[in-house]
């Protein structure tokens, strides 16, 4: 059985104590988001986590172009939407509560912990009603992004066909203007996430799709508006426009969340932004929606964490290696042996590392939004890697809890196999993570000549001066030091060989997105080091909370973080050994 | 109809509670604290009564710690409108809670006060019946089903054996059985609400309430750990030690 609980001790920390001198606080005291966190662990672990497995095991159910949820699904979105959760982090023009991106990450975490097939719903609406905001005609944004806010209706994505998925630049699907300003959308979506479902009245569309006189590629594309039941004159969903799903996906996991199979025929749209400007449009929910989906990672990661640690204590196999410790036992629990604690601080490290990151780049996609440039630049080089990064570690993590499990996580019975399951999907949807990893190397390492990468590299510098020294921390920062000149050198290898071929570039993304991730990470575990160490000797009942965070940071940096050196060898071999293989070879 | 709801800031339930190495009660320092789950259930009833158009305003009601505001916050986003909380560090038991109570059921004006039938930290299950007869009050404890109508509280109560139903002249206490209902989930909107409401600080002394401990706790401790069972060959030899060893037949 799977059990969880929501870490929200370390989630105070990494908000108010790591991260807690920002704008967020004035207009929102800590108490309160305090109770928000308190509250939504409640509702996730009590009305969430029950139908983790069951929705897994059960899945969705497909007849007759209708889907219909796992049992307890369709109350649990109720309940959610009754509650509130779907607003946190909405606009209180639309019915938002207008809170952080830092608390709805937090819960999302928690959301995508006890239920990730769950999150996917309320995610999606999410997207939707980012893209419509900020791009929709303010008729449709009053119309329907009330709806979206408060669950009352679902909303989509609908971008990838069965010809593309990266290269949307090929995608076909038509649009065709009508007299009345609206227009007709025929083609064929696949793999479309909450495309159809049993929660709402109404799910609002959100497609991408060609003008007759669209440029070709990825300038022609254009973003519209598709609602599964026109709204009527009183806006109560009326006749069924031209959608409909033509099966859904049976896949490896998030089984609880209908994948589909979409068809427009002539369906009823309306325009979303600037005609072949539908990308642009896409760009500005990505960086909260990958965001998000790191989160995921984050999420599942943190649930194998505790499930292994739960059977760490327990199981008992093998005697330790420094003597029995469990002498009233026929043997000692694994949680004695070296390697088992290796898995476990990995996971662990990995966790709130990332915890700590999200958090970061969080509060700055806020910052960004009230105007602060430097904030914007810092997301837009950040989100590549948090999408990657906290996916990938995701799926180790889960995959590690497996391990702890031995033959027991393989089997269904514990649910630790169902995290990795759920956790692949994150590494591939939302752009799978080698293409994040050209993102960052191709787009967000060069522009502005660097700039976003400098206004990283010298906060990173000043601290490592600042505190090598330090008598508690030094030896840590002197460790995270060397990742760091090792991302700088790779760094200057990439933007050199890189430059004039591109191809080397693409060689080095998915390493040095890796590289940079951890580094970036290394320079979380510093500065929680930093605050720990100040505060592990106060005494109190919190010494144990940063004891631990310290021997963590610790773990982190001498045991995971030399990983950067190798990878900055991995980089500079460049692309000859992979791309000297004759393709035919393969 | 003023209602007083009663909340106790307690040990989370999932929490495995430790013993303190000095015996002297139980450790709670860094531990999960939550309002006592019979309290929430308390708070729900009012709410409901509210909802029904029954009640015109609920008061939450703590006494403890300062820490014990998140405990009101908790009943105020459940939808209490106001709190008041009686601050003091001593521990309190069940009798100086019921006088803190009278003073302020007087002192609001209450009809109506509703209390968890035990709070899950001390299971002392009293404070109810001894605010009733220090107010003079009719009570329904253990309560299942609560209707109000024309002065009177009709209550379901869970005994030993079954239901018993009585019906109460108003004012009177009534305490919250598991069974009365299903605490809701605190909205998001309402969460963000309660912040604005008030809560009214209090000192026990504002109310000429002693609250100084009567009880002495001389040791707390672990529960003996359960000896493992044994395996008996037949029935006879079951008979035999449930008669002679256990002494229950
Ligand atoms: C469960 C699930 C839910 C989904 N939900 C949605 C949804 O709600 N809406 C939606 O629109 N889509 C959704 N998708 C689609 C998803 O976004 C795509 O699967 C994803 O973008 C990858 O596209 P693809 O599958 O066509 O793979 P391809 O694009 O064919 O990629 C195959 C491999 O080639 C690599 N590759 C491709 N191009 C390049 C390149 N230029 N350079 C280097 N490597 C490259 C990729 O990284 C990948 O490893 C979902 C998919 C799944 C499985
Ligand atoms: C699908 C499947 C098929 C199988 N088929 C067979 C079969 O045909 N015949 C058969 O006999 N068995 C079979 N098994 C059992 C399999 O061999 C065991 O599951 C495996 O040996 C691990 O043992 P365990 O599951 O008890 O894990 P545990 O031994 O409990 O191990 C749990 C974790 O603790 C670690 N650990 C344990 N002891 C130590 C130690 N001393 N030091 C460091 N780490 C330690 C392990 O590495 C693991 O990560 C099968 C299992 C599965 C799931």
């Amino acid at each position: 059985m799977q059990t969880y609980t929501a870490p929200l001790r370390d989630m105070r920390f990494v908000l108010h104590e790591l991260h807690g001198a920002t704008a967020d606080n004035a207009e929102f005291p800590p108490e309160l988001l305090d109770s928000i966190l308190e509250e939504a662990a409640k509702f996730c672990t009590e009305v969430l986590l029950p139908l983790n497995a069951s929705g897994d095991e059960e899945g969705c159910h497909f007849e007759n172009g209708v889907v219909r949820t796992p049992a307890g699904f369709k109350d649990a979105y109720k309940a959610f939407s009754e509650a509130g959760w779907g607003a946190l982090n909405a606009d209180p023009q639309y019915g938002g509560q207008g809170l952080p991106e830092s608390v709805a990450k937090l819960v999302e975490e928690m959301i995508c912990a006890c239920n990730l097939s769950f999150g996917l719903y309320p995610g999606l609406s999410h997207g939707a009603y980012l893209a419509l905001k900020s791009h929709g005609a303010e008729a449709l944004k009053d119309f329907y992004l009330p709806k979206l806010v408060s669950g009352e209706w679902a909303g989509t994505m609908c971008l990838t066909e069965p010809h593309c998925g990266t290269d949307l630049g090929m995608l076909r699907t038509k649009a065709v203007p009508q007299e009345d300003g609206s227009y007709k959308l025929t083609g064929s979506k696949i793999f479309i996430s909450a495309g159809e479902h049993d929660f709402t009245d109404n799910i609002v569309h959100l497609v991408l799709a060609r003008l007759p006189d669209a440029p070709p590629g990825i300038k022609g594309i254009s973003l519209f508006l598709v609602p599964k039941f026109l709204p009527d004159a009183e806006g109560k969903p009326g006749a069924r426009n031209g959608v409909s799903c033509a099966a859904i996906e049976h896949k490896m996991g998030i089984k609880a969340s209908a994948t589909c199979q979409m068809n427009f025929d002539d369906a009823t749209g309306w325009l979303v932004g600037t005609p072949h400007k539908g990308m642009q449009a896409m760009f500005v929910m990505m960086n909260s929606e990958r965001l998000s989906v790191g989160t995921q990672g984050l999420g599942l990661g943190e649930a194998a964490y505790q499930g292994a640690v739960a059977y760490a204590r327990e199981r008992v196999q093998g005697r330790s290696l420094a003597g029995a410790k469990a002498q009233d036992k026929p043997a000692d629990p694994i949680i004695v042996h070296p390697d088992v604690r290796r898995m476990l601080l990995t996971m662990r490290a990995y966790n709130e590392g990332c915890r700590a990151m999200g958090v970061w780049v969080a509060q700055a996609l806020d910052a960004a939004e009230r105007g602060d440039e430097a904030a914007a630049d810092f997301v837009a080089l950040m989100t590549p890697i948090v999408k990657a990064l906290f996916t990938d570690l995701g799926f180790e993590s889960t995959n590690l809890g497996v391990q702890c499990y031995g033959g027991h996580g393989y089997i269904r019975d514990h649910g630790m196999e169902q995290f990795v399951r759920d956790a692949r999907i994150a590494m591939i949807y939302e752009g799978t993570n080698g293409i994040q990893a050209l993102d960052l190397i191709g787009r967000k390492l060069p522009a502005n000549f660097g700039r976003s990468l400098r206004r990283f590299f010298h906060p990173v510098a000043e601290f490592i001066e600042a505190h090598q020294a330090d008598a508690r921390i030094g030896k840590l920062v002197q460790g995270f030091a060397r990742a760091f000149g090792a991302l700088q050198l790779a760094t200057s290898f990439v933007a050199e060989k890189g430059m004039t071929d591109p191809e080397e570039a693409g060689a080095a993304a998915t390493d040095y997105l890796r590289l940079f991730g951890l580094v970036a990470m290394g320079f979380m575990w510093v500065r929680m080091a930093l605050i720990a160490a100040e505060k592990a000797p106060q005494g109190g009942p919190d010494a144990e909370f940063y004891t631990a965070k310290l021997n963590t940071a610790r773990f982190y940096v001498e045991r995971i973080l030399p990983q950067a050196g190798a990878l900055l060898f991995t980089i500079k071999a460049g692309k000859a050994p992979l791309m000297d293989m004759a393709e035919a070879a393969f | 109809m003023k209602l007083l709801v009663a909340v106790k800031r307690v040990v989370d339930y999932n929490v495995k509670v430790r013993v303190k190495s000095d015996k002297t009660g139980v450790e709670t320092a860094g531990v999960k604290m939550s309002m006592n789950p019979f309290d929430e259930i308390a708070v729900e009833e009012a709410v409901r009564l509210k909802e029904k158009g029954v009640a015109s305003e609920i008061v939450a009601v703590s006494i403890g710690v300062s820490q014990a505001q998140e405990t009101i916050r908790t009943a105020l986003a459940m939808g209490a409108d106001r709190g008041v909380l009686v601050e003091t560090d001593v521990a309190v038991e069940p009798l100086a809670v019921a006088k803190v109570l009278k003073a302020l059921a007087e002192k609001e004006g209450a009809q109506i006060v509703v209390l968890g039938k035990q709070a899950i930290d001390d299971d002392m299950n009293a404070t109810g019946q001894m605010l009733a007869a220090l107010l003079g009050w009719p009570q329904g404890t253990f309560a299942s089903k609560v209707e109000i109508a024309d002065g009177t509280a009709t209550v379901t109560r869970e005994i030993d054996g079954g239901l018993e139903t009585v019906a109460l002249a108003l004012p009177a206490v009534i305490t919250a059985d598991l069974r009365l209902n299903e605490p809701r989930y605190a909205s998001l909107p309402n969460i963000m609400k309660a912040r604005k409401k008030s809560i009214d600080m209090l000192k026990p002394e504002d109310l000429g309430v002693d609250v100084t401990p009567r009880l002495t706790t001389l040791s707390v401790s672990e529960p003996p750990v359960r000896k493992a069972g044994i395996k008996v060959p037949d029935v006879a030899t079951l008979i035999e030690k449930l008669r002679n060893e256990a002494k229950v037949i």
